[in-house]
């Protein structure tokens, strides 16, 4: 069972929000005592999925939360918008698609920067990413 | 508007990152390196990052753009110091960075370009050479 012992939300709406969200998901990986390298995939993982966010979903909120399971901390993000969706889930999930003539690294690399990851899409409601980073994960 | 400032070393072009940048903040820089190349015909551009405590995507499609706007311009590009974290995490998000080299520091990072320089310059004479014995 996965606890919360903390949580915080910051709603994303601009480009210069994503520096300010990077830093309290920092304040909280750092007082979890995450160790630098988990610290720096979370963070950008992080990075990746509000980028999308504001780029596609035209921003939303997010939620940082401190949980627990049995021994180990993490920390859990939870990125929401109410945006145009995904039509095609596990075609955007594959590295080199972009719909944005970009990379499309932004979710799979995501995914594999983070212990546990979750993406849920309704087409004409938005889009819900959550991921957990374990402090020892 | 803030802007990152560029030195002029010889034909060097040296940057130095000292805070996590914002979009924009990266975007000009991406435009102002480009243009200075240009404008003075500099050989080398050399990016110190070791202040950076993430690079994503976006980041690492700016130093990309930069070194490939640089090549075409003749200008070779290193980027410096990164976190040996920030190396790992890049590594497993899968970007690469593309069109630029990479060094310990800004020493070794001038070693580089000096290096890289030369090569070019002696091949360039080799083949003005050949060019004349025909
Ligand atoms: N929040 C979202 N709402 C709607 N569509 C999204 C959202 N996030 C991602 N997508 C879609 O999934 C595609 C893949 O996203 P991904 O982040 O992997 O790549 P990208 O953003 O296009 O490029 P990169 O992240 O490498 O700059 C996007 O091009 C977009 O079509
Ligand atoms: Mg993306």
């Amino acid at each position: 069972m996965k606890l919360v012992l903390n949580k915080d939300v910051m709603s994303i709406e601009k480009e210069q929000d994503v520096v300010p969200f990077r830093n309290r998901v920092k304040e909280y990986a750092v007082k979890i005592g995450m160790s630098l390298v988990n610290q720096t995939k979370l963070i950008t993982a992080a990075s990746e999925l509000v980028r999308n966010m504001l780029k596609y979903g035209g921003g939303g909120v997010t939620i940082i939360e401190v949980i627990s399971q049995g021994r180990d901390n993490g920390i859990r993000l939870v990125f929401q918008d109410k945006g145009p969706g995904i039509k095609d889930i596990s075609l955007a999930m594959k590295d080199g698609y972009s719909s944005g003539k970009s990379l499309g690294i932004g979710l799979p690399g995501a995914k594999r920067l983070v212990n546990e990851f979750d993406i849920k899409s309704t087409l004409g409601e938005g889009t819900t990413v959550s991921i957990i980073k374990w402090k020892n994960g | 508007m803030e802007r990152i400032p560029i030195l002029r070393m010889g034909k060097f072009l040296l940057v130095t990152i000292q805070i996590d940048l914002y979009d924009r903040l990266a975007t000009n820089l991406e435009a102002d390196l480009v243009q200075m190349v240009n404008k003075t015909g500099a050989r080398g551009v050399l990016i110190d990052i070791s202040a950076l405590s993430i690079v994503d995507s976006f980041m690492g499609r700016i130093l990309g753009n930069i070194g490939s706007m640089s090549k075409i311009m003749d200008a070779e590009t290193v980027v410096v110091g990164m976190q040996p974290a920030v190396a790992i995490t890049l590594i497993e998000l899968g970007l690469e960075l593309k069109g630029v080299h990479t060094a310990l520091n800004v020493e070794k990072g001038m070693e580089l370009l000096k290096t890289r320089i030369d090569a070019e310059d002696e091949e360039i004479i080799e083949e003005e050479d050949e060019a004349g014995t025909e």
